[in-house]
């Protein structure tokens, strides 16, 4: 299948995943959110676990495909580490400070046309792309 | 139905697997892709506006239909404050430096954990130190 395609169908999943699990669960599907639930919350009950469902659920996901579809994802090794290591600190803290990521505000923040999602994302992909620019120039 | 324990697990478990398929044929989980959908000003690759697209396509009528009144009126309240413009640029640079973000790191985290222990512990620390951050405010 072509690429574009592969893009967009994968990208409705992404949209019908969050969909059906607001109509369920009535909450958004945002990925560091769950992370921080599972950090800060208290779990009184084992339905509180629910984030860490949906984060195995993830993982499971990507292994179907790569299994059933005989893909081996592009993976990229031997990225340097203390790129890995500012971008993740980087990315815990900015989504632990602006309440969202890709999933949060992309997807079901600018899907609710929420206007602090869609400033969000407009500054993410800002920085990003700045970032990925200035990466550009250095190397 | 009432929301029991059981079936709060079975939908989350449910939504992530179709959720890490659809990062997985989107080529999300390829940071190479990312950052070079992100390279705007450089060799530019703009396939993965396709997902964003293929979402919002399925994500904006979908609530559109959902939302009930008070959620709207709800969401029309939220203010665009410092944190999530200082958050939100942090985690742009964020992304911008190796290409993850949250989701797709997590989902293709079994295939190469070496590779993504290394952002993924930093990402948990960085949680942890802004929680810190935020509660002496």
């Amino acid at each position: 299948m072509d690429i574009q395609w592969q893009a967009l169908i994968g990208g409705m999943m992404i949209g019908v995943a969050s969909i059906v699990f607001f109509i369920s669960m009535r909450k958004i599907a945002g990925i560091s959110g769950m992370v921080k639930r599972l950090i800060t919350s208290s779990k009184s009950s084992i339905g509180d676990w629910w984030p860490l469902l949906f984060l195995i659920g993830l993982m499971l996901g990507t292994l179907i495909y790569s299994y059933f579809f005989n893909v081996e994802p592009a993976l990229r090794q031997g990225y340097p580490k203390e790129l890995l290591v500012a971008s993740g600190l980087l990315v815990g803290l900015g989504t632990y400070i602006g309440n969202g990521c890709t999933s949060g505000h992309g997807v079901c923040g600018i899907g609710r046309l929420s206007k602090r999602s869609i400033v969000a994302t407009v500054t993410f992909m800002a920085t990003a792309v700045i970032t990925v620019a200035v990466m550009g120039v250095l190397s | 139905m009432k929301n029991t324990a059981t079936r709060k697990m079975i939908i989350a478990l449910f939504c992530g697997t179709l959720f890490g398929f659809g990062l997985a044929m989107s080529q999300m989980i390829n940071p190479d892709k990312v950052q070079g959908f992100l390279d705007i000003f450089g060799e530019w690759d703009p396939t993965l506006a396709w997902v964003m697209g293929g979402a919002l396509l399925v994500s904006i009528p979908g609530f559109s239909l959902l939302l009930t009144k008070e959620e709207r009126a709800q969401i029309k309240q939220g203010v665009i404050d410092s944190k999530l413009l200082i958050g939100s640029a942090l985690f742009g640079i964020g992304w911008g430096l190796s290409g993850y973000c949250p989701g797709p790191a997590i989902s293709v985290s079994p295939l190469i954990i070496a590779e993504l222990m290394w952002f993924l512990v930093p990402l948990v620390t960085g949680m942890i130190i802004a929680r810190l951050m935020l509660r002496k405010e």
